[in-house]
């Protein structure tokens, strides 16, 4: 069988990876704090009051974390207008009927498992890229949620412009209960998402794993060059719609 | 406001009624306490009840159980009950006026044509609105048409307690008189929130006084609560915090950690989300409230708290999902049944996608054969 070329592509940037594992550690460490505070266990029973803080500590981790896991997911969203193209905001939200159509593609072949076939995406897959955008919304459920439960307990500013959040659900109750199902949806996620990486690296052999640390994969050359064409081919299609705005 | 020649003062009618000068300025300071102000306050509240004539009160009961009266007239000073409620103020209220029937209604509508724009209108309980209200009658009348009508000429509504706040337990699923509350039906009228089932007597007194006393509303939280009683959770003022904070919990009621009164956190407290002053004002005459008494915090005056049982458990149910079941046993279900799919993904990727990993395997043996 004859080996193939594979061209290196740079496709995650530095701020891509140091915010992948910021978050990535965050959302653990919120999940295993945050679960803690839901169910905590018995423990140091008998102690003093006066010596043990155990459970205060393990509230304030989680806020100190969640505070990390704001700006690390505020800075993302920067990013998405100013990073390369695989980082662009457009990735996340069907724009066009190829997103779609390249949804579609991944759902047969790689969920539904079409017999010997692959899909090869360069950076994000449109699949992958679509359920992006649900974990950024529910990143955004438990900012809001966690920082307007967290408000009442801070006097500083920032927090505080969360305050509003408990107002629209009448109270504290329902922010708990949506904040905590959300705890769910990130584990869940997080299993999915590491499989698939794994997944990907098995069945495509391009690196995906380490692209996240070293930020490049391997592209097969016949693939590249068909990525290159239809690139050119949108260029081409992009000008001429425009000069044709021109004339019009 | 200037004492009128046909209304005494609300000094002179205390007066009247045998209280002495001293009393009435142990009342004014410990009702300034109540409400937060600074040691000036005091003085302020005795000057404004001296001069001021006093303020009429109509008090309707609607869907409710009077556990908003009661808490009132038990509250610590005895008058709180006997100048704002009692003789003085209350204009018309079922459970306490000695008029009754027809005499009710024309006086209630005496006070509604005589102070128009002035009168402060108190509504204890919901106002059920299915069936065109028929399940709230007074007089042949349903409570939402005289909610409109009362509500019309009033100067500001003070919502009593959770059923007119937020419904309380008779807006629980699925809320079977359509109990509504009051702010949902009244508009464009300042609102003032005092939920709790009951609210706290002294709050009520404080949040009244302060209303004749400053002649406006005091502020009030982004839901309409006045923040002076409703800007802490019980949690923050409660005196078993430094349990929570050390991790030792209740575990059951019958523990000997029950015994040691730690944090009841555990056995389903919701002190953590409930808004109100029970860690600082307490309960009759500052006794004790519910956690003083090695019982959680029910979270009575909060929206829902009726539909977020069980009350002695700490993860609550989720709704939508049936009886006994909480955020993480549907979590785990989720995580379980994902991990079999997984599992059988993976299964299936070694089946269907053999050939592509057999070449890939077979690529990467030659290249490894090329360099022996
Ligand atoms: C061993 C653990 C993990 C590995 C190896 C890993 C690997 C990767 C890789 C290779 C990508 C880019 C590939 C693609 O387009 O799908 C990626 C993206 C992503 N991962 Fe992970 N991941 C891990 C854990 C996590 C965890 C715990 C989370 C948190 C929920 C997470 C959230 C994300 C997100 C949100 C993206 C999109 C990145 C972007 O902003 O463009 N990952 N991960
Ligand atoms: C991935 C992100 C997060 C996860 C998985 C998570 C998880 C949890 C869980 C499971 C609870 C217990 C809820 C309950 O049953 O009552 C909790 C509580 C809480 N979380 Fe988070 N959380 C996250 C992010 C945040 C953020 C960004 C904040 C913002 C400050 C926050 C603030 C809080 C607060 C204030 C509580 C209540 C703590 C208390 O009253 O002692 N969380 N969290
Ligand atoms: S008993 Fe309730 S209110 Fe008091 S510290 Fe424990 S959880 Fe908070
Ligand atoms: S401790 Fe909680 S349930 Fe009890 S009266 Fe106070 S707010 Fe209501």
């Amino acid at each position: 069988m004859a080996t193939q070329n594979l061209r290196r592509v740079f496709v995650w940037q530095l701020p891509i990876r140091f915010y992948h594992w910021v978050n990535a550690l965050c959302i653990v460490a919120l999940c295993v704090t945050g679960y803690i505070i839901a169910r905590p266990p018995a423990f140091q029973q008998g102690t003093e009051a006066s010596f043990a803080y155990w459970f205060g500590i393990n509230r304030f981790l989680h806020f100190a974390f969640s505070y990390i896991f704001l700006f690390n997911f505020l800075f993302r969203l920067y990013w998405g207008f100013v990073g390369n193209r695989y980082a662009n905001w457009k990735n996340f939200i069907p724009t066009n009927r190829k997103f779609f159509h390249e949804m579609w593609e991944v759902i047969k072949i790689d969920i539904l498992l079409q017999k010997d076939k692959e899909h090869l995406a360069v950076g994000h897959n449109a699949l992958a890229g679509f359920i992006y955008f649900f974990v950024f919304l529910a990143f955004a459920v438990q900012c809001l949620t966690g920082f307007g439960l967290y408000a009442a307990m801070s006097d500083w500013w920032l927090p505080n412009l969360f305050a509003w959040v408990p107002g629209l659900f009448g109270g504290d109750f329902d922010l708990r209960q949506i904040h905590h199902a959300t705890m769910w949806f990130f584990i869940v996620f997080s299993i999915i998402h590491v499989y698939l990486v794994f997944y990907h690296d098995y069945v495509e052999g391009r690196g995906e794993t380490s692209s996240i640390i070293g930020g490049w994969k391997f592209i097969e050359e016949d693939v590249f060059i068909k990525e290159l064409e239809e690139e050119k081919k949108e260029e081409e299609e992009f000008k001429r719609k425009v000069i044709e705005g021109q004339k019009a | 406001m200037t004492p009128s020649s046909n209304r005494p003062t609300y000094y002179e009618e205390l007066r009247q009624k045998g209280y002495s000068r001293r009393d009435f300025m142990k009342f004014c300071t410990t009702i300034a306490a109540y409400m937060g102000l600074q040691a000036s306050g005091a003085a302020q509240v005795a000057e404004a009840l001296k001069s001021n004539s006093r303020v009429p009160v109509i008090w309707m009961h609607f869907q409710e159980c009077t556990c908003c009266s009661e808490s009132f007239i038990r509250s610590s000073h005895p008058i709180v009950a006997d100048v704002i409620l009692d003789k003085i103020s209350l204009d018309y209220t079922e459970t306490l006026m000695a008029a009754s029937g027809h005499q009710a209604e024309a006086a209630m509508h005496k006070t509604m044509e005589e102070f128009p724009g002035e009168y402060v209108l108190c509504v204890e309980g919901s106002v059920p609105v299915y069936e065109d209200g028929v399940y709230c009658c007074i007089g042949g009348r349903s409570a939402a048409d005289i909610l409109q009508e009362t509500a019309a000429g009033a100067k500001a509504i003070i919502a009593w307690g959770s059923c007119a706040c937020n419904g309380c337990v008779q807006a629980a699923k699925p809320n079977p008189t359509g109990a509504t509350p009051i702010h949902k039906l009244v508009k464009g009228k300042p609102i003032i929130k005092v939920p709790g089932c009951p609210p706290i007597g002294e709050v009520m007194a404080g949040v009244l006084v302060h209303l004749v006393t400053f002649g406006r509303v005091p502020e009030l939280d982004r839901i309409g609560r006045p923040k002076a009683f409703y800007s802490k959770r019980v949690h923050d003022t409660c005196y078993r915090r430094p349990f929570y904070d050390a991790g030792l919990f209740v575990e059951s009621f019958d523990d000997e950690n029950a015994q040691k009164g730690y944090c009841l956190y555990k056995v389903g407290c919701r002190g953590p989300m409930t808004y109100n002053a029970c860690g600082v004002t307490k309960w009759n005459n500052g006794t004790s409230f519910p956690i003083q008494s090695g019982h959680g915090c029910i979270g009575c005056s909060e929206e829902n708290f009726w539909d977020n049982g069980p009350f002695y458990r700490r993860i609550t149910n989720f709704p939508g999902f049936g009886i006994e079941s909480n955020a993480d046993k549907i979590g785990g279900v989720v995580a379980g049944v994902t991990a079999a799919g997984i599992a059988a993904h993976a299964i299936g990727t070694n089946l269907r996608k053999k050939k592509l990993i057999d070449d890939l395997i077979a690529e990467g043996k030659e290249s490894d054969k090329e360099l022996s």
